[in-house]
């Protein structure tokens, strides 16, 4: 079992600087075991968010997150922004001395990230320059160079193209034995992952396999999600 | 007619307003009561016989400026000291303030870095002087144990203010150095870089007024040359002073801040050796009272007793009683000026020489302004409230008149567009009132510190003991005496920080702290 939460409830004090007041969960009773591949969907403020904050501040340890709008360094290049996945695997002093110098070790596995992710000629251009579809692809280079086996998601691929989108998805799935993903895109859901859970107004609608749902299914779960939040 | 509506403008403080505009009307109220409550209190007598026969001497100073009696060597030994000292202490302090900021979380951190700060740059200059005489050390260290201080604590707020996603996202097992170095150290370069650079004008004004207690900057150029009434040769060096701090960004260019450094090493004064063990006997024995350092407990006590009672007491008196009334006045001043510096209320005939006098003001550190009305008033509290006064207030309108002009486009309403009073009372002071209230709460602790130092041109608030103490070679009073001064700058800045919160008082402008 990889996460375990029995009836959570669950709400921010205050909102912070920099979340737009996240949702609060109700009641929320959660397995998820290892190698399972689970979609969050609902409409947002549904508490998807939440969720994954909370399942990753549950075992930070092992997951690799990639947070909602990317929680990336403006200043810092691609490469730095990448390495900084993986700074408790090296010392301090390597870490200070890379930050002026790249060293070529990391530079060698960072470079063949990136290439996978379309980044190759961006590596040393600092991430305030790119696009936002750019800027996502540095944060899921992020997080998979955590690695870790369980990889947390915040909408991480909604803003690239459908082709791209599928292809780092089943990327990032490959590499990570677990993985919780919210996603806007049902199809996504549908496509790759095993489970599926439907939030709304911070409660479970639906918690199961994704075996024979079709998107009409999760469409009518969508409808009936905005209708009653209204 | 204009004035009607000027009275009845007042309805936008009115006691029928809820929430903000009430609360903030009741705290500007209580602080007017305060400044009034402190009048009676105040020594405002005018000792000097001709103030306008003194002041018609200075101005002609002024538009003549010389330097008949410095040579050319001795002029740039001391801009080139004033420079060094200032350069070297931030170049130094900076780092320091990083290390701190990281630490921030740590309460005996928060507490050193407030006592550090309490003590004003002279204060700690006339405290290293007693060990280091007149020398670069006790220069550089003067500027960067305070500024130590203040970065630490800016820093730590620019950093309170990033995002917190990018460290969330790197291991928590990773380092605390490298979570730093990767994540809110960049995150905040670009505010930390801006604030060090107010700092640095900030650092240049220091560095020049160590030189009214000896140090071989322009402040003790200015000062003698004050002294002997040369005011030409003063104006000379003040002018110089000026277009130094004006043309800091043409000579300094940060990218090459090492190569600075490097010629600051160069230009700084020789340091004697000190040995160590001097440092230790003045440390150990020498700042605390005779008594103590026996282990006579009792005679310590009678001893702080007789201190606290018969010399600390009445010159926290009148620093409060200087500070309170500075403050108010300050707010005064800067409702009055602003508006005189905004293309929102005034045109370009009007604006542009305001500004100029903003900067002015702004630019010309509070002891030299208050030297300068000392010998127009003589030894009272006017010269120190005044110069207090017109420093902040140039320094507060200026930023708001900058605010006021980056608002303007979106809000000057075509039915005020040719009355300009009406204008100002109805949407440009009430746009600006809780900025303006902001950065004069946040003052508040810096006028205190400054009201405190001005006892070094004799006016009898803390520093003036301070000072004597020092001369009289009372080094234990004289520590007493600092810090009783810092522990009354810990509090007026706790009381501020409260006031702010309550009042709801934030400002995210740097250049205020």
């Amino acid at each position: 079992m990889i996460f375990h939460l029995d009836q959570q409830t669950f709400s921010y004090g205050k909102s912070s600087a920099h979340s737009a007041g996240p949702a609060a969960l109700s009641d929320i009773s959660l397995s998820i075991k290892a190698g399972e591949k689970v979609a969050l969907i609902g409409p947002s403020g549904a508490g998807k968010s939440s969720l994954l904050n909370l399942l990753y501040h549950n075992s930070p340890l092992q997951s690799a997150w990639c947070p909602q709008d990317g929680g990336l360094v403006d200043s810092l290049s691609v490469y730095n922004n990448i390495f900084s996945g993986g700074l408790e695997r090296r010392s301090t002093l390597y870490n200070l001395v890379n930050l002026l110098r790249p060293f070529a070790a990391p530079k060698q596995e960072i470079e063949a990230l990136a290439r996978q992710l379309g980044l190759r000629d961006k590596l040393f251009t600092s991430v305030d320059q790119l696009s936002g579809g750019q800027r996502q692809r540095v944060a899921l280079g992020r997080a998979m160079y955590r690695q870790q086996p369980v990889f947390l998601g915040d909408e991480p691929v909604s803003s690239l193209d459908p082709l791209q989108a599928d292809e780092l998805l089943a990327l990032v799935l490959k590499q990570h034995e677990t993985a919780v993903v919210s996603l806007h895109n049902r199809r996504l859901a549908l496509n790759h992952f095993d489970r599926i859970i439907t939030l709304r107004a911070g409660r479970f609608v639906f918690d199961g396999p994704s075996a024979g749902l079709t998107m009409v299914h999760l469409d009518a779960m969508y409808e009936v999600d905005a209708s009653a939040a209204e | 007619m204009p004035l009607s509506n000027l009275a009845s403008a007042s309805s936008f403080f009115s006691m029928q307003l809820q929430g903000t505009g009430r609360r903030l009307f009741w705290l500007s109220i209580a602080f007017i009561v305060s400044a009034l409550v402190c009048l009676p209190f105040a020594d405002l007598q005018l000792h000097a016989v001709d103030p306008w026969l003194e002041l018609s001497h200075i101005a002609w100073g002024m538009i003549t400026p010389s330097f008949a009696h410095l040579t050319i060597n001795e002029l740039l030994q001391a801009l080139g000291h004033t420079v060094a000292f200032a350069l070297l202490a931030v170049v130094i302090s900076v780092p320091l303030g990083v290390m701190f900021a990281m630490l921030f979380r740590f309460r005996v951190v928060r507490w050193a870095m407030a006592s550090i700060r309490a003590v004003h740059e002279i204060f700690w200059g006339l405290l290293f002087m007693q060990i280091f005489g007149l020398s670069a050390t006790t220069g550089l260290l003067a500027i960067l144990i305070p500024y130590t201080g203040v970065f630490a604590k800016v820093f730590a707020e620019i950093f309170e203010q990033q995002s917190q996603l990018p460290t969330q996202s790197m291991s928590p097992k990773a380092g605390a150095l490298s979570r730093y170095v990767y994540g809110l150290i960049p995150q905040s370069y670009g505010a930390m870089a801006g604030y060090v650079r107010y700092r640095f004008e900030c650092a240049l004004r220091s560095s020049a007024i160590l030189g009214f207690i000896g140090l071989p900057t322009l402040g003790f150029f200015l000062e003698s040359s004050f002294k002997q009434g040369d005011y030409s040769e003063a104006a000379g060096v003040f002018w110089l002073f000026l277009l130094l701090i004006a043309t800091v960004r043409y000579w300094l260019k940060p990218r090459f801040w090492w190569l600075y450094a490097l010629a600051a090493i160069g230009l700084l004064p020789e340091s004697p050796t000190v040995y160590g063990s001097t440092v230790w006997q003045f440390f150990s024995q020498d700042i605390w009272p005779s008594s103590f350092v026996r282990g006579d407990l009792t005679a310590s006590l009678s001893w702080l007793d007789k201190q606290f009672w018969q010399v600390a007491w009445p010159a926290i008196g009148t620093t409060l009683v200087i500070t309170q009334l500075a403050l108010v006045l300050t707010g005064i001043l800067t409702v009055l000026m602003y508006p005189l510096a905004t293309k929102v209320i005034v045109l370009n005939s009007v604006r542009l020489p305001s500004r100029f006098v903003l900067l002015f003001l702004r630019s010309m550190p509070e002891l030299m302004l208050a030297f300068i009305f000392l010998l127009l008033f003589g030894p009272s509290a006017i010269p120190a409230i005044l110069a207090l006064a017109f420093h902040n207030a140039g320094l507060i309108a200026f930023l708001l008149s900058n605010a006021s002009e980056a608002d303007a486009k979106e809000h000057v309403t075509q039915a005020f567009a040719k009355r300009p009073l009406d204008r100002y009372v109805y949407q440009e002071l009430p746009r600006r009132y809780t900025a303006f209230l902001a950065f004069l709460f946040y003052r508040w602790e810096v006028i205190l510190r400054e009201s405190a130092i001005m006892g070094i041109l004799g006016i009898a608030t803390l520093g003036f003991y301070v000072d004597s103490a020092f001369e009289d070679i009372r080094f234990d009073r004289a520590f007493f005496l600092i810090i009783i001064t810092a522990l009354l700058n810990i509090f007026v800045d706790g009381v501020s920080r409260s006031v702010r919160q309550r009042a709801g008082l934030t400002t995210a402008n740097l250049a205020v702290r």
